[in-house]
């Protein structure tokens, strides 16, 4: 499965990021090869407006199966992530993305 | 005489202000009293006449038609506020963005961006005697109180245009929406009050109506808290203080239950009256 | 690292002077925001040193250069908001009427028409009174206020507060339902509202607690000035309890929130009577929800 996290930081052990639009990266981790890319959404925050559709494109892009983050993403970026297949997986806003992966794998966090 | 009363701080007294000036004002010719402050309009809490009309409000914004569309992404790149998205198959629209601005249905290549009104609001008029109430409100999740602000004023207009006083309940603040509200204004009363805050906005509010370059004066709500550097700053700015509103917790309850002030309270109503006496003045001036 | 926002629909309710009291009670265990950018007004009560200043730019405006200009005159046909009036034979846009669409720009035959970064206010860094940080904002008159400067803020207080330790980032929201409510409310642990028992109150606290209610944020409710009308205080109880909102205080009408502001004070450093306790309670009892 190819999964992303909405993340502050670049390795396993950053914070996640509980936001979606204006997330500072996104942490893709591929289960299958083991490996990790990072995307820097960090202009993100030049926009003032349409952050959320923004960023969600950038998301379909990369394709993944499971998105997870903290509270979801706002109803703009909803409407574009629903164009895609991508599972969508809250709840992970104070966790380290190791934390998250481990907490997903272990059913403990909720299905958008 | 279009009259706007803002402020820069919320709070201050812009609906008690601007609902009592226009009854009164209403008990011997006709006024029209508009709310703009279309995210939370409240002055039909304290006005009560009857509903004689009521319409949906739109604005304009783009509707993909996929037949004739060839992706090629020309509508994304032109739009500045991120309105318009072009994924795999298909281009979506967020219409909450879109400031309706035409350029990616007009500079779309094969015409697949038709222009389509999408409500964001509504208008209800309400009379009670020589007084019609118009207030707009701007559906939830709808972003942007401009355009809605902008179309209220001309349905004023277009429909009013003889009706010699009008006022114009804004928002508060000093960005976009406040300066759509007042740009067009005879004269804009600033509702502060004698308080920190009241004063540090009050300043906002000073410098944003400056820019406009319209005649103003400031109205002194709950007079007697706080202290004396409002009425200071104004002697100091030259800014004309035409009321000073008394602070009673008599005002306060009537305002709670959404009743009128002046018919029960006499200060207030003095007070109202140099308002009244202040615009008459303008009004004449402005006739020579 | 929790975040609590603290929002009120109305003006006026005494939203921002709780804010300050709480900053005040949590010291420095916290970090402070105000969010509230279209005339901020907490930095009166918390003694900031605005140790560090930024621009902040946001928008842009179209600007015609005139040496370029040949007076085609599509720019002013194109423009849906009438912002290119013709003044003495020159295209001048009107910076007040100018959405930044871009329009003009992209169809202008001598390319005369340049898009312009507005720096549209400042935000900053400050030391406040309690020792602690707080990361405010200025944005200028006139200008779109937009989720950008307030998701800025916020941004900066939660990297001081991953970067100090700190528990909490407190957050003075904006007020009504648009863009920077939203941006306020996006990534918050829990919201407090701040409510006043007049129609008026009521009305904006049904409001914004749809947009709230959307964004699925655990929520608790203070209503100020509770025993000026008994009757709407009931109705907001009602109200509160029907949609799972926390009731978190009930403070009375006390004159001595505007005497402790005129003072440059928040109610907690100003007296020590009912009000201040019942504050402080307000306070503990936030701290235990959004856990």
């Amino acid at each position: 499965m190819k999964i992303v996290f909405t993340s502050r930081g670049t390795t396993w052990d950053a914070p996640m990021d509980p936001r979606f639009g204006r997330t500072d990266y996104f942490f893709v981790y591929n289960e299958e090869t083991g490996e990790i890319t990072i995307l820097d959404n960090r202009a993100i925050a030049e926009t003032a407006h349409g952050a959320g559709p923004q960023t969600a494109q950038k998301l379909f892009e990369l394709n993944p199966d499971i998105l997870i983050t903290g509270n979801g993403p706002g109803g703009n970026a909803a409407r574009v992530l629903s164009q895609s297949n991508v599972k969508i997986v809250v709840g992970a806003g104070n966790m380290s993305v190791k934390e998250a992966y481990d907490a997903y794998k272990k059913g403990e966090l909720r299905e958008f | 005489m279009k009259i706007a009363i803002a402020s820069g701080k919320g709070g201050t007294g812009k609906t008690t202000l601007a609902t009592n000036l226009a009854s009164r004002l209403a008990e011997h010719k006709p006024v029209v009293l508009a709310d703009l402050d279309v995210e939370e309009p409240n002055s039909g809490l304290f006005i009560h006449g009857e509903l004689t009309h009521q319409e949906d409000k739109y604005k304009m914004v783009p509707q993909w038609k996929p037949e004739t569309c060839t992706l090629c992404g020309e509508c994304q790149k032109v739009c500045n506020f991120h309105a318009v998205v072009k994924l795999a198959n298909e281009i979506m629209i967020f219409p909450q963005l879109c400031h309706s601005c035409y350029a990616c249905s007009e500079l779309c290549p094969v015409d697949s961006l038709p222009m389509i009104p999408e409500k964001m609001g509504e208008l209800r008029e309400f009379k009670s005697g020589n007084l019609t109430f118009i207030e707009s409100r701007l559906d939830i999740g709808q972003e942007q109180a401009v355009p809605l602000i902008a179309q209220t004023l001309r349905y004023v207009d277009s429909k009013y245009p003889d009706t010699n006083s009008k006022i114009y309940d804004s928002p508060p603040g000093t960005s976009c929406p406040v300066i759509e509200a007042t740009k067009n204004a005879d004269l804009i009363l600033l509702v502060t009050e004698p308080t920190p805050f009241g004063l540090h906005d009050l300043k906002l509010a000073v410098e944003t109506i400056r820019k406009l370059k319209k005649p103003f004066a400031v109205i002194i709500n709950r007079f007697g808290i706080g202290n004396d550097a409002v009425l200071d700053y104004c002697q100091a700015e030259n800014i004309h203080v035409i009321a000073k509103i008394p602070n009673r917790r008599e005002i306060a309850l009537l305002y709670s239950r959404g009743e009128l002030i002046y018919p029960i309270v006499p200060e207030f109503q003095a007070e109202l009256d140099k308002i009244i006496t202040f615009i008459r003045n303008m009004e004449t001036e402005a006739s020579r | 690292m929790k975040e609590i926002v603290v929002i009120s629909g109305k003006g006026g309710t005494g939203k921002t002077s709780l804010t300050a009291s709480f900053a005040v009670l949590g010291g420095r265990d916290l970090i402070v925001a105000d969010c509230d950018v279209d005339a901020a007004d907490m930095h009166l009560l918390l003694e900031p040193d605005f140790k560090l200043t930024e621009n902040f730019y946001s928008g842009v405006l179209a600007k015609i250069d005139q040496d370029a200009c040949i007076q085609y005159g599509k720019c002013a046909d194109v423009c849906r908001f009438d912002a290119i009036p013709v003044i003495d034979g020159r295209y001048i846009v009107q910076p007040l009427d100018c959405e930044g669409c871009g329009y003009c720009a992209r169809i202008c035959p001598t390319e005369a028409i340049v898009m312009e970064e507005q720096n549209v206010g400042d935000w900053y860094i400050s030391t406040i009174k309690t020792g602690s940080f707080m990361v405010h904002a200025r944005l200028g008159i006139g200008a779109e206020n937009s989720g950008k400067l307030v998701a800025k803020v916020k941004n900066e207080a939660k990297r001081i507060a991953i970067e100090q330790g700190k528990e909490i980032v407190l957050v003075d929201g904006s007020p009504g339902i648009g863009c920077p409510v939203v941006s306020s409310l996006s990534g918050a642990d829990f919201v407090v509202l701040v409510t006043e028992p007049t129609v008026s109150g009521l009305h904006d606290l049904e409001r914004v607690f749809q947009l709230v209610n959307k964004f699925g944020i655990p929520a608790g409710c203070i209503i100020n000035k509770a025993d000026l009308n008994l009757d709407l205080t009931q109705k907001i109880q009602d109200f509160i309890q029907k949609n799972g909102i926390a009731p978190i205080a009930e403070l009375p009408y006390d004159e001595a929130f505007t005497a402790a502001m005129t003072q440059g004070q928040t109610i907690i450093e100003y007296s020590k009577g009912e009000l201040q306790q019942a504050v402080q309670q307000s306070w503990t009892r936030i701290q235990s929800f959004g856990k």
